[in-house]
């Protein structure tokens, strides 16, 4: 590549262009967020809307600022929080881990697999009740909710990586007389990893999915708490604050994951 | 000569619940130390099996494989460098499956990149590379276990006319350079002629056998072959056979 100082009028008009582009973008997104609140609050200030049922970004601020004052704000983010990465750990972790039980075993892989299409079919939440006997009324069933969610979708994501894993590549392994495990670790774990990162992209979502139903079901604490306690006693400025922190939240982990990517696939492909 | 590799009646079958295919039937050949031997024929007529089964990858269901000994080394159609891993990385990953991953055999890799011109990407990923360099140092990674016998799979087809023809060039002498037998299996008559010093013309599945030629062309490389008049001539002899 050209230094920049060499750079042609042509070039730098271009790369100006780009810039400005980038920049119209990210001023529009911030605009349309301004908007989009302004109109939210003036139409509860004028009374166009009730805001007692579609509350407004000063009583969200407010609600949130009070949360925040009693001490609980952190509490319950906290206890969703930890539900929902437990999980999410948990589901990736075991997922995987069966994934490459069923990369290994042909018969067990055919064996299971019914099961598996009829595990991914089942609603969860229906499983509710029996979650709730089992596991009690804590975090514990919060925790196996999210676990079951994420965790057939991760099996399924990862074991379809290790299946696609290229033919050729395999024959060259074989030829230089790699054994079985040689295989997994030099060639299918490395080139499954793509597979793996868009797997705890999905299984973020899953998480979430998975605490806040679960929180829904039974729960004492936490973001999803917060929002069915809302529904119930008609507090609608609470259930607003409580899906805004669970935006800022989810995003937050998904930047994670997608920084994650960025630093693991950078020379990949 | 000395015989590196002979096939004794091999016939190859595959079983699959749609019913079997007999891929190779009653093949009767030899590979001789040190030299290049070519085998052609039409697409799909089992010569993937027929390497396959002569670096003992498969078994034949009947005949018998001679090989006694010898040690084999594979090259692909594609090059199959891993993204992932370095050049260098590249190099040493038979060394790795092989158990073999010592500071000494290291050396002797890195000293053959060198001497072939890879020294400068030794720090790269692949996808730097062009598909020529790449296929060179396919071969280098294929050279780094030291085998008696190469196996070519057809390894230039998955590049562009220009670069098959210098590519094949180069692998050529490389091959010649380290001494080394090697076993050519392609569908193209040309690249056959221009490298062999042997070549079995192979029918269409089962594939057996159906003529062997032995060529000798004042020039031994490639590209000069090619402008020899000869080179038509074997190109048409070959032809004929083929579409038999």
């Amino acid at each position: 590549m050209k230094q920049k100082e060499n750079y042609s009028l042509e070039h730098l008009s271009y790369l100006k262009k780009q810039r400005d582009k980038s920049i119209l973008i990210n001023v529009a997104r911030i605009l349309l967020l301004v908007v989009l609140l302004g109109v939210w609050e003036l139409s509860a200030v004028f009374e166009w809307v009730n805001p007692f049922i579609t509350s407004s970004p000063s009583r969200i601020l407010k609600t949130i600022t009070s949360l925040y004052k009693d001490g609980t704000l952190f509490y319950h983010i906290s206890t969703t929080l930890s539900e929902t990465l437990i999980g999410f750990f948990i589901a990736v972790a075991l997922g995987y881990s069966i994934a490459l039980l069923l990369w290994w075993s042909e018969i067990f892989r055919k064996i299971s697999e019914p099961y598996f299409v009829v595990l991914n079919a089942l609603p969860k939440i229906a499983l509710g009740p029996l979650i709730i006997i089992w596991c009690g009324t804590g975090s514990n069933a919060i925790v196996f909710m999210t676990v079951l969610i994420g965790l057939i979708v991760a099996i399924l994501n990862m074991l379809g990586g290790f299946m696609a894993t290229d033919e050729s590549k395999l024959l060259l392994l074989r030829s230089m007389g790699a054994s079985k495990w040689q295989i997994l670790i030099k060639l299918v774990v490395p080139s499954s990893l793509p597979t793996f990162i868009s797997m705890l992209k999905i299984n973020v979502g899953m998480a979430w999915i998975g605490s806040i139903m679960g929180e829904y079901i039974v729960s004492k604490a936490g973001i999803g708490y917060l929002i069915v306690y809302g529904g119930q006693v008609f507090k609608l400025d609470l259930v607003m604050s409580a899906v805004l922190i669970l935006c800022i939240l989810a995003a937050g982990m998904y930047a994670l994951v997608a920084l994650l990517e960025k630093l693991v696939v950078k020379n990949k492909n | 000569m000395k015989e590196v590799l002979r096939f004794e009646n091999v016939s190859m079958r595959y079983h699959s619940k749609q019913g079997e295919t007999v891929a190779v039937e009653n093949l009767n050949f030899s590979v001789n130390e040190g030299e290049f031997t070519a085998i052609i024929g039409p697409s799909g007529c089992g010569k993937t099996t027929l390497l396959s089964l002569s670096a003992g990858l498969l078994t034949p269901t009947q005949g018998k494989i001679f090989s006694n000994g010898v040690s084999f080394g594979y090259m692909l159609q594609r090059d199959e460098l891993f993204p992932w891993r370095t050049i260098e990385k590249n190099l040493f990953l038979p060394l790795e499956i092989k158990h073999t991953n010592t500071p000494e055999k290291r050396e002797s890799a890195l000293a053959l990149a060198e001497k072939y011109g890879l020294s400068q990407f030794l720090k790269s990923y692949p996808s730097a590379l062009s598909g020529g360099m790449r296929q060179r140092v396919a071969l280098i990674r294929t050279l780094a276990l030291n085998p008696d016998v190469l196996l070519l799979d057809e390894p230039f087809s998955a590049l562009d006319y220009q670069t098959r023809l210098s590519v094949c060039n180069d692998v050529y002498k490389i091959i010649r350079q380290e001494r080394k037998t090697a076993l050519l299996i392609t569908h193209d008559i040309s690249e056959a002629i221009s490298v062999a010093d042997r070549i079995f013309v192979l029918s269409k599945r089962p594939a057996t056998i159906i003529a062997e030629h032995s060529i000798s062309f004042p020039e031994a490389e490639p590209l000069k072959r090619r402008e020899n008049k000869e080179f038509s001539k074997w190109f048409e002899i070959l032809w004929e056979e083929l579409n038999k």
